[in-house]
């Protein structure tokens, strides 16, 4: 089982380093992005005296920055191809295999994720540093809460894109749920500005109520320091609901599956 | 000619109704969303980069009327990645029409005009709010603007997609001049420092866009010092603009080898 899963991982590893033209640019987009972004939020805290939300300028800098590469690790904008699987009935052929197709797809996306580590986390990471102040943790146990933060990060997205891929056993074209996801997803994970911006309610619903905060918001905020591992335990308890979610819902559609193919 | 594949376009697309009826709630709420980004900003910190909220929001919903106008006639010609490598283009070409306006009325996406129409009327009132002088150059301005501010996207959407030309796996690249351009041009650009704001504002031109209207109608001078005159150009800005992408395209097309597969 073990060696299963570092070979799939080893494969998704290499399945994107071929991709390395769509690398290129998809570090050179983001950094765009970083760059307006983080102008943005610097011009929003140079023109108010207690500055965002209580990040410092260096802070909201790094936030920004850690976030652009986060997007690409975590990677919860992008569907996984299930449903094109589902609706073509390839998903058949993947569920007589012996290894749970769940855990097929987690270990690819794991490697997937690793690469986009490697690359489109660190570009540009780099660049920012470079134009920008960033903030540098004060405590050395800080880059190993932000490590693990990122790993819970990456099966947290995988297992709400599974949950999202799972739905076309009954909806056939996820089109629709998708284009929900994307605009829940970017908002709620606190990619264009920090959920703390919002108002307390809304922003505590954001951050206890559902995954989002888990995916970008958490870590980030464990690496500028303002939050430790009671941001990983509610990592944890998403990761663990939404993979159990995820075999729950696996079952039930595969026995639907088994009596429409009967 | 056009048309006719416009119109069994919008047919098919519009059979499932519901599926539609999704989409279009969604792609009005994703432009919702931008629209809020900026509210939440706004309300963090009083006022943007020196500009009050009517003037924010007029800036805002010009820069976004615009987009979703371009989105909705061009925003397809990114499918150009897919029929250069499946070697679809071939077909393009055979047939007696212009390549680039079947590509666009081939994917015409109808779900994109409720963004537009919702884009139209967050600026109508954008305008009816802001302190506007009006005469009859802001008036004729009003209306121009916009026009100007989508055939400046369309033209950035069209360049972005010709790259595939050279470069097939460029599609995200070209995100970033498309959607960064609007990004960048829906705040006022003297948020933005350095020599981060001299290429997009100037040599890109983004600041054409919204910004240099905006201080037009609410008739103020640039705080980054951009001459008066220049406020009123980017009707002009536009035409080079889509000059160049025209270019630019028939060079891609002249560059362009079947992948013969």
């Amino acid at each position: 089982m073990l060696s299963a899963s570092w070979a799939l991982a080893g494969a998704g590893f290499r399945r994107y380093a071929t991709y390395r033209q769509a690398t290129v640019a998809g570090i050179f987009t983001n950094t765009v992005f970083g760059f307006l972004r983080c102008y943005v939020l610097l011009a929003v805290a140079a023109g108010t005296a207690a500055g965002v939300a209580g990040y410092t300028g260096a802070q909201l800098a790094s936030y920004v920055w850690l976030g652009q590469g986060m997007l690409a690790v975590v990677n919860s904008w992008t569907m996984l191809d299930l449903a094109d699987r589902v609706r073509s009935g390839d998903i058949t052929a993947d569920l007589l295999r012996p290894i749970d197709p769940l855990w097929t797809y987690l270990w690819t996306d794991v490697g997937r994720a690793g690469f986009a580590m490697l690359t489109r986390f660190s570009a540009p990471l780099v660049v920012g540093a470079l134009a920008f102040e960033l903030y540098v943790p004060a405590r050395a146990v800080t880059y190993v809460l932000f490590a693990v933060s990122i790993v819970l990060a990456v099966v947290v997205g995988f297992a709400c894109r599974y949950l999202l891929g799972l739905t076309a056993f009954w909806l056939l074209d996820i089109r629709g749920v998708t284009m929900f996801w994307v605009f829940l997803a970017g908002t709620g994970s606190g990619l264009y500005f920090p959920l703390t911006l919002l108002p307390d309610w809304l922003s505590t619903f954001l951050w206890i109520g559902t995954p989002f905060a888990c995916l970008l918001q958490g870590p980030v905020d464990i690496a500028v320091e303002r939050g430790g591992p009671e941001i990983l335990a509610l990592q944890l308890f998403w990761a663990v609901v939404l993979l159990w979610a995820c075999r729950v819902v696996q079952a039930r559609a595969v026995a639907k599956l088994v009596i429409q193919g009967g | 000619m056009y048309g006719h594949v416009l119109r069994a376009q919008i047919r098919s697309q519009t059979q499932y109704r519901t599926s539609f009826a999704v989409e279009v709630i969604g792609s009005v709420m994703l432009n919702g969303l931008d629209l809020a980004t900026v509210f939440v900003l706004f309300s963090v910190a009083g006022s943007l980069g020196g500009f009050g909220g009517t003037e924010v929001f007029l800036l805002t919903t010009l820069s976004a009327f615009a987009f979703a106008v371009a989105d909705l006639v061009v925003g397809n010609a990114d499918k150009l990645r897919d029929y250069v490598r499946t070697g679809l283009f071939d077909t393009l070409l055979l047939r007696p029409l212009s390549a680039l306006w079947q590509l666009l009325a081939v994917n015409f996406a109808p779900r994109r005009v409720g963004r537009a129409v919702q884009g139209l009327v967050l600026y109508v009132v954008a305008l009816a709010i802001a302190d506007i002088d009006w005469d009859l150059a802001r008036a004729v301005y009003a209306v121009g603007a916009p026009v100007a501010g989508a055939v400046f996207f369309g033209s950035f959407f069209i360049a972005g997609s010709t790259l595939a030309f050279w470069w097939v796996e460029s599609g995200e690249m070209a995100n970033a001049f498309t959607y960064g351009g609007r990004d960048f041009s829906a705040y006022p650009s003297t948020m933005y420092g350095g020599w981060f704001r001299t290429v997009f504002a100037s040599a890109l031109g983004f600041g054409f866009v919204a910004y240099l209207p905006t201080l037009a109608l609410v008739g103020r001078a640039d705080p980054l010092g951009a001459p008066d005159w220049l406020r009123w150009c980017s009707p002009a800005v536009a035409l080079i603009a889509a000059g160049l992408a025209a270019l630019f395209w028939r060079t891609g097309v002249r560059h362009y080898r079947s992948t013969g597969s």
